[in-house]
């Protein structure tokens, strides 16, 4: 079982407002630099370890096997990441580590300490308002069952910050992570540009 | 997956000496060495890989991820990112075909986690290697077979292979450091070395399981890319069945050096069509000192995909392997440098 000092809420909107009100009260996580090698995981398979999500730190002990995508939705309850293949095929479980976009199946949960994690929860602004990718992507109708959509914003996010979303062309290529067997890939594109023009036009 | 113990080295010595046991690339070893995971995490979940100890050397990136461009060439530190890679401007400039096989690899994700030194080790996407359901396959068991040589072999080498293996060489920027003549810098338990990223990926030999040069504990520190008059005429073309975010069924990294027409140096790289990161010198030595017509380059390309093995359903990859260094070439015969 996993012990975790979070405030634990079943529903979205709770947890919203517990990764909001974390923000003010959050000690900047520095680097760990530990200057010997050391065995992070315990004989008995479990690791004890901090991770930095959407501005919080979270205590947990894990099965060291425990991915970051599993840390987050199975013990966090931060399910807006998506689990699609657990692969690193398909993009839904996109999330931010120090501002770059990764895909959180594919990453240990106890690799991830000393990161700045950010997940979709963690996106929109303290008010609630939302993230202007979020909008487009509501605006555009950039999905159908929206399943992938959470890795979508996430992938796109970084996409417009990487400066890799200046044509329809270069949005295509650099979002061709993120699967979407509805096919909603027409809208998404429109949905980018429009929340590309709009963070260009705040500076 | 199957428990482990996860380990973190702060720095390459503490590494070398944790991973003596690596034994790296040898799929059965005790321990594996950790970086972007992209690899290493997908193929403990599959049940390909094993490890007792997974050993993180992700600290090491404050040290070995720099990427340096002077007039002798580049020097990559092993820890970059493939992403850091794609964007340096420097790589952009003068060795296009670095740049251009790293931007047509994997995913924008893939490229932020996966490491140079990583992604030049990854594993063959062979399916029978990648499903343990399937008992044959000689890598992943040795002597057990291969299920691939009279099974589903559309995407399986046709260059380098032997009764024991087929898999293909799955990636693409070995291809591009190894048509450029590149270096890798090892560190290991008994110090330091340099060898040429060519000699890291061992033949099949019957004993697939094996699959490069790394000493237990040796691990990749930086690639040394030498300056010349071909890398800013270059680039990697890459054939594969969907535009994006898919492996090559066949690909070519090129880099010319002209004379008018005529060619003073050629390097030629082949992906998605061989064992390991091939080099097609034969093709190169045929072109040098002609004028690069289609008809040279047609000759020349006839000549890389001498010896290809097929397997019934690869059978179409010596002739696309043909014309994707026909156009390879005439593209980068267009370039304007």
């Amino acid at each position: 079982m996993n012990n975790t000092n979070d405030d634990r809420g079943p529903s979205r909107r709770h947890l919203l407002g517990a990764a909001v009100a974390g923000v003010a009260a959050a000690p900047v996580m520095t680097q760990q630099a530990s200057a010997q090698p050391q065995t992070r995981s315990m004989p008995d398979g479990q690791s004890n370890l901090t991770l930095s999500v959407n501005g919080r730190d979270h205590h947990l002990m894990l099965d060291t096997r425990t991915t970051l995508l599993d840390a987050l939705r199975e013990h966090l309850h931060l399910t807006g990441s998506k689990k699609g293949c657990d692969h690193g095929q398909c993009g839904a479980c996109t999330v931010h580590m120090d501002g770059k976009r990764v895909l959180s199946c594919l990453t240990l949960a106890v690799a991830a300490e000393g990161v700045a994690i950010r997940t979709i929860e963690g996106l929109a602004g303290p008010d609630g308002t939302l993230h202007p990718m979020q909008q487009a992507f509501i605006e555009h109708d950039g999905f159908q069952c929206g399943y992938c959509t959470p890795g979508q914003i996430m992938s796109a996010v970084a996409c417009v910050k990487e400066g890799h979303a200046e044509s329809d062309a270069e949005i295509r290529e650099y979002m061709s992570g993120n699967l979407c067997r509805c096919a909603a890939y027409p809208k998404i594109v429109l949905a980018i540009k429009q929340a590309r023009d709009q963070t260009k036009a705040l500076g | 997956m199957r428990s482990f113990s996860y380990e973190r080295a702060s720095d390459v010595a503490e590494a070398s000496r944790a991973g003596r046991e690596t034994g790296q690339g040898q799929g059965d070893a005790a321990a594996q060495y950790l970086a972007g995971g992209t690899t290493l995490i997908d193929l403990m979940k599959l049940d390909v890989l094993r490890p007792e100890r997974v050993i993180d050397i992700t600290p090491l990136r404050a040290r070995y991820s720099d990427i340096q461009a002077g007039p002798d060439g580049l020097r990559l530190g092993a820890l970059a990112t493939m992403s850091a890679a794609a964007d340096h401007s420097v790589v952009l400039r003068d060795y296009p075909v670095l740049a251009e096989s790293l931007q047509l690899a994997a995913s924008a994700q893939l490229r932020n986690m996966a490491t140079l030194g990583g992604n030049v080790l990854q594993r063959t996407r062979c399916t029978y290697y990648r499903d343990p359901s399937w008992a044959a396959c000689n890598k992943r068991t040795p002597g057990s077979g291969c299920a691939a040589i009279k099974g589903f072999n559309r995407n399986h080498a046709v260059l380098g292979v032997d009764d024991s293996c087929i898999a293909q060489y799955p990636g693409d920027f070995a291809v591009a450091l190894v048509a450029l003549d590149a270096q890798a810098e090892l560190s290991g338990p008994h110090g330091q070395r340099i060898v040429s990223v060519e000699s890291l990926h061992r033949p099949p030999n019957g004993a697939p399981q094996l699959e490069n040069t790394l000493a237990p504990g040796e691990l990749i520190t930086a690639y040394r890319v030498p300056a010349g008059a071909w890398t800013r005429r270059s680039l990697y073309l890459k054939i594969r069945d969907r535009e994006s975010y898919e492996f090559a069924i066949a690909s070519a990294a090129v880099a010319l050096a002209m004379d008018g027409d005529v060619v003073r140096e050629a390097r030629i790289g082949l992906g998605g069509m061989a064992y390991r990161p091939w080099r097609a010198r034969e093709a190169e030595t045929l072109l040098v000192g002609k004028p690069l017509t289609e008809g040279a380059a047609e000759q020349a390309a006839r000549a890389a995909l001498t010896g290809a093995v097929t397997h019934g359903d690869n059978d179409y990859k010596p002739e696309l392997g043909r014309r994707t260094i026909v156009r390879a070439l005439m593209q980068a015969k267009a370039m304007e440098v």
